[in-house]
């Protein structure tokens, strides 16, 4: 029954023109926030629609929409999806809703352009997701960045002018590369159909280039070491909301980008180039785990534990050719890829949770900074417990989604190579090391000062958005396999497709 | 047995845990504990129902409860496996739980977070039962870390106490170095294996023995060495084995009862249990046994040497678990598994009893944990101290009592192994025996006898604990005596059958099961061996040093002034991990962050490169002049240089 709907469009367009809604209807006007809501949560309804309605068995596109766009240069209004796009947007429809719920209160100022911007972006990145049309990407991996900057630049930190065009011009220079890379390819295969990349064959020299077009392209927004500065000042300055956005989705769309482009359609510079991307992705792994050990600002703890998670899912993408080469039996291939995603999965929700954690700790004093905390759990006990939770979530602990995605690439990577998992594995340690040190610092001990002994716990506004991330955290844990029982063709067609030489 | 029985079992601790710990408020302290120790209590009766049906009737169990996820042709399941080795650990983890679960009633009774506490001890024994009862290796390190969750969360139960949640926290560092090794073996296991499942692992084991990897170029290693040895630095974290025991003394800044359910019965002996459990692949790494040995033989003899100078009652009795873990572990370096877990399973009886009855005398002293403030309480608290005779005695292995039966087997089963290493181990639990029994005794009579030299806090005399207390400490007192005389099925007959696999050029124990006949032929002969008169001679040094000649330790103190220091550093083992990991950790921190990402990424690189746009901005800005003739006359080159391009 939801194939007959155009579900996709619907869902990019559903939060654009009500995000439009929201921000005409003014400020004062008190059904800003209520209506940004029903947006939000209309969407993610829809989105589970794409869940029920998807069929696990193909690897084909799915919920498929064409028509033509600008018919001179035959680029098309062409959507789809398949199992490593349909997560990453029901990932999106529900982070929305949790930022519209954490905005409720605490924005005041210009509550409905908050709103609008919010919304708007998220149909904007539900549309990154969806595309393919390789200019219709392009479009909207560029728009949906205006809301962000905005959203940054409006209701961000004292600092946040300097974030705002750190990251701008992190992301314009990577996105140079990438409209370079799709021109090419429109050359070449005289399409501008995404698939139809796929199967253009090309040249070793010409892959390499492209390769490393779509590298920069994506690797600013993973982000990769050493590209990842940006992304702590960016967390700094946003506001929570702005950072859950980032941490949940923004950042994904770069691990999207190369299972969509790099791999598919470079794979034989991918395979040449992985000794690469594995040494930056275990570099973010071990580098930033010790650099996130001594922050002293909540948020660029959690940013630098945000680049060391990510590291995860470059590593467990470009593993796969190595295990390959070795035939292991263990079905590594599978858990590199799947593992990658379901850590971007997992990391959506967990980063957001402790982005929100930080938020309402934000929101009661005013500061960010570690040493001005100290037995928190005396006056919140009940933001304690779920801090707790998501903080042994970021630690990997089992039972929790943090786990699973790490578990499923260090299983693959040592099919790959016993030191790819010896470097990897030490986020046992660093990532507990990290986080719970933080745990310890803000949440236990005595009350540290006035100003901790002042604070009131969390209301039920805050607690429901907590409970709701912390079942989802938890179920994953539990049981992943209805995440990744949806990926199981997409993944083996990808096998497939970066398994066979193009040259 | 179903599949219903086990959930059951599993799943009542955890719906105890849930009632007391997200409803306290609504139900109150009495009815938190009720369900606690009711879902406790279903689990430990249900238990010896599957023991009955593993040793009686003969049955075992291997089913998937679900598929936990799938990619490829690997699925990772949650399962339960109950044979002989599985149901004994049921019962023992139960029962001791059941016993901490009654005991906190009286030992909790003022403390605030009551509820929260029987939360969280049924909640561990839900993760111990998972971490039994698996059947695979994902499902053993879920149960693995969620017991170090729980572990966390109750050390630093008083959250306030600085020393606590620094004891919480360094726990779990020092576990999640063990942790690491621990998966990076399972990791191997599955890529040599191709599954994760125990009996298809257990089956690829000889084969996987014939492989070798290349970890660095040129060198190729046994994979199963390698296997064995990761998945036992596991082991040395949870069963703190030195140089990752570092962590089990701090531990003590939790709660009594805890000391004695995780830190002393159950969760420290999880890698006991766990290298038991893999012993078909650990029969084929030579290497590994032998590392084994070494390793816990260092740790019984140590560790032990360190209970002689301890002066709070817990940590006494925490040094001592650190010296018994090492007996165990020795036992698996010999191939001697059952020996092993037969000394694991007597171990927490006589332990939990100990530790109970430190708390009970914790309690009667008003908070007061160092011994040299006690003494005399023989009269005050005649149930503590004749249960803590028992303990101890047992604990010393007094011919008779449940410790003379598992640490004789352990003793015997090393004088005959012939690995490397075997030497030193039969030389490290020999001595250990008298060390136990001197530190043991040394905190027994200080405790119960001699000069009271507590504060009566004007004239509160000390006086015995409540029934819940006391209660606990009898039915536990039971098993220390009359557990030994499982010996004669447990290691020198077949109750294990094939949970444990043993080769024949390893089997230490058979030997010995030909000269078994019985328990009364096996204490006899204990009387006349070494082990016994090495026990009595430390209860008479004990004796002597601080009931006949109490002045006599401050001089032997003052002549080794250098020994007491080392010891009263602990070898250096905290110092050296404060200053190298810690305080190295978070110099590398520094300097990667400040030299790595500030100076380099960003002043060098992308601020460099801003600054570099600005500066050409700067000099293209010139030639925007504004006066038509410049425009013009760039022009002019301009067309100039691309006319000599076109034409030349």
């Amino acid at each position: 029954m939801f194939t007959d709907l155009p579900l996709l469009s619907l869902l990019i367009w559903l939060p654009v023109f009500g995000g439009i809604a929201v921000l005409v209807n003014g400020d004062n006007n008190p059904w800003a926030r209520p209506l940004a809501l029903l947006i939000s949560v209309a969407t993610l309804l829809l989105s589970i629609g794409l869940y029920i309605g998807f069929d696990n068995a193909t690897a084909q596109m799915q919920f498929t929409e064409q028509a033509s766009w600008i018919s001179a240069f035959d680029i098309n209004y062409s959507l789809g999806v398949d199992g490593f796009s349909m997560p990453l947007i029901i990932l999106t429809a529900f982070s929305t809703v949790i930022v519209v719920i954490a905005g409720w209160e605490v924005i005041q100022d210009r509550v409905s352009q908050y709103m609008a911007a919010f919304l708007i972006m998220a149909g904007l990145m539900i549309a990154v997701f969806s595309a393919l049309d390789a200019i219709l990407f392009y479009v909207f991996f560029e728009a949906m960045l205006i809301p962000l900057f905005l959203v940054i630049g409006i209701w961000g930190g004292p600092n946040r002018v300097y974030a705002t065009i750190k990251f701008f011009l992190y992301t314009l220079f990577g996105s140079v590369f990438l409209l370079l890379a799709l021109l090419y390819l429109h050359h070449v295969s005289g399409s501008f159909s995404i698939l139809d990349f796929h199967k253009v064959g090309l040249s070793m020299q010409e892959q390499i280039y492209l390769f490393l077009a779509f590298l920069i392209a994506f690797a600013v927004k993973v982000p990769m070491w050493p590209v990842h500065t940006w992304l702590p000042d960016a967390h700094v300055e946003a506001p929570t909301g702005g950072s859950v956005i980032l941490a949940a989705i923004t950042l994904k769309i770069g691990g999207y980008g190369f299972l969509r482009f790099a791999l598919p359609i470079t794979p034989d510079a991918s395979m040449a180039l992985d000794w690469l991307i594995i040494s930056l992705s275990l570099t973010a792994v071990v580098y930033i785990g010790f650099v996130a050990l001594v922050q002293s600002d909540l948020k660029k703890l959690i940013a630098y534990s945000s680049i060391a998670h990510m590291g995860f899912v470059t590593l467990g993408l470009f593993i796969v050719f190595r295990i390959f080469a070795n035939s292991a039996t263990g079905s590594g291939a599978e858990l590199a890829i799947e593992g990658a995603m379901v850590q971007m999965i997992s990391h959506g929700f967990i980063a957001a949770a402790m982005f929100l954690c930080v938020g309402v700790l934000y929101d009661r004093m005013h500061t960010r900074e570690i040493s001005a905390y100290g037995g928190v759990i005396n006056t919140m006990p009940k933001f304690a417990g779920f801090a707790v939770f998501f903080a042994m979530a970021n630690a990997g602990l089992p039972g929790t989604s943090g786990f699973v995605g790490e578990f499923m690439v260090i299983l693959a990577a040592f099919q790959a190579n016993f030191w790819f998992a010896f470097l990897a594995a030490t986020t046992l340690i660093l990532g507990a090391a990290y986080t719970l040190w933080m745990v310890k610092r803000v949440l236990f001990g005595d009350v540290a000062n006035d100003d901790v002994a002042k604070l009131t716990d969390i209301n039920r506004r805050e607690f429901l958005m907590l409970a709701v991330l912390a079942v989802i955290v938890l179920a994953i844990g539990i049981w992943p396999a209805p995440v990744t029982d949806v990926m199981h063709a997409t993944v083996e067609h990808l096998l497939t497709q970066i398994s066979q030489s193009k040259l | 047995m179903t599949e219903n029985l086990l959930l059951t079992i599993a799943f009542a601790p955890l719906v105890g845990s849930i009632i007391a710990g997200l409803f306290g408020k609504q139900v109150g302290k009495v009815w938190s504990h009720r369900a606690a120790i009711a879902g406790v209590a279903t689990a430990f009766v249900l238990s010896v129902w599957v023991l009955k049906l593993v040793a009686v009737d003969g049955q075992t169990y291997n089913e998937q409860v679900y598929q936990w996820l799938q990619a490829g042709s690997l699925s990772l399941e949650i399962g339960f496996m109950v044979d002989a080795l599985t149901a004994m650990m049921m019962v023992v983890v139960t029962f001791v739980s059941l016993m901490v679960h009654i005991y906190t009633i009286g030992y909790m009774q003022e403390d605030n977070g009551y509820a929260r506490f029987f939360s969280y001890i049924s909640l561990f024994t839900f993760a111990m039962l998972m971490l039994v009862m698996a059947n695979n290796f994902m499902q053993l390190f879920f149960g693995w870390e969620a017991v170090g969750l729980v572990s966390y969360l109750l050390i630093g139960f008083w959250y306030k106490k600085p020393t606590a949640i620094y004891a919480n926290l360094k726990a779990f560092l020092v576990n999640r170095v063990g942790d690491f090794g621990f998966l990076l073996g399972i990791s191997g296991v599955l890529m040599y294996a191709g599954s994760l499942d125990y009996v298809e692992v257990f089956a690829q084991a000889p084969a996987i023995s014939e492989k070798t990897i290349a970890i660095f170029s040129g060198h190729d290693w046994s994979v199963m060495s390698l296997i064995c040895i990761l998945l036992f630095i596991g082991a040395m974290g949870k069963s703190a084995q030195v140089p990752l025991h570092v962590w089990l003394p701090d531990s003590m800044e939790g709660p009594t009862p805890i000391s004695a359910l995780i830190h002393a019965a159950t969760m420290v002996t999880a890698g006991i249990f766990m290298v038991t459990r893999m012993s078909p692949l650990f029969e084929f790494s030579e290497t590994a046994l032998s590392f084994i040995l070494v390793i816990g033989a260092i740790t019984a003899l140590f560790m032990g040497f360190l209970g002689l100078i301890q002066n709070d009652i817990k940590r006494v009795i925490a040094y001592s678990t650190l010296s018994q873990l090492g007996y165990m572990t020795v036992a698996l370096g010999a191939s001697a598994y059952a020996a092993g877990v037969f000394h694991l399973m007597t171990h927490a009886f006589f332990k939990a009893l100990l530790f109970l009855g430190a708390g009970s005398v914790i309690i009667a002293m008003h908070h007061e944990q160092d011994i040299r403030k006690m003494g005399g309480l023989k009269k005050y608290m005649p149930i503590t101290y004749w249960t803590g005779l028992i303990g101890s005695l047992a604990l010393i292995g007094f011919p008779g009592l449940a410790g003379f039966f598992s640490k004789d087997s352990i003793i015997e089963a090393v004088h005959a192994s012939n690995l490397p290493g075997s030497g030193f181990a039969y030389f490290a639990v020999i001595v250990g025996v008298f060390i136990t029994a001197l530190y043991s005794f040394r905190l027994f009579f200080l405790v119960f006898h001699g000069k009271e030299r507590f504060d009566t806090h004007g004239g509160h005399l000390p006086h015995e604990s409540p029934a819940v207390v006391t209660v606990p400490l009898i039915l536990l007192a039971i098993p220390s005596v009359i557990a030994g005389y499982l010996i004669g099925s447990m290691v020198f007959g077949d109750f294990f059958g094939n949970a444990i696999i043993v080769h024949a050029d390893h089997d230490v124990l058979a030997h010995h099961a030909e000269s078994y006949h019985g328990v009364i032929g096996f204490v006899l002969h204990g009387l006349t061996a070494l082990p016994f008169w090495l026990a009595m001679a430390g209860v008479a040094t004990a004796y002597y040093l601080y009931l006949v000649k109490p002045e006599l330790p401050a001089k032997i103190q003052q002549r080794f002034q250098w020994l007491h220091r080392l010891l009263d550093n602990k070898y250096g083992f905290d110092d050296f991990n404060q200053i190298v990991f810690a305080g190295g950790s978070r110099k590398i921190g520094q300097l990667l962050w400040k030299v790595g990402d500030q100076t380099i990424i960003d002043g060098a690189v992308v601020n460099g490169t801003a600054k570099t746009v600005g500066l050409a901005s700067k000099l293209v800005r010139h030639v925007q002049s504004g006066y038509l003739y410049h425009y013009a006359f760039a022009m002019i080159i301009g067309l100039w240089l691309l006319l000599t391009y076109f034409v030349v």
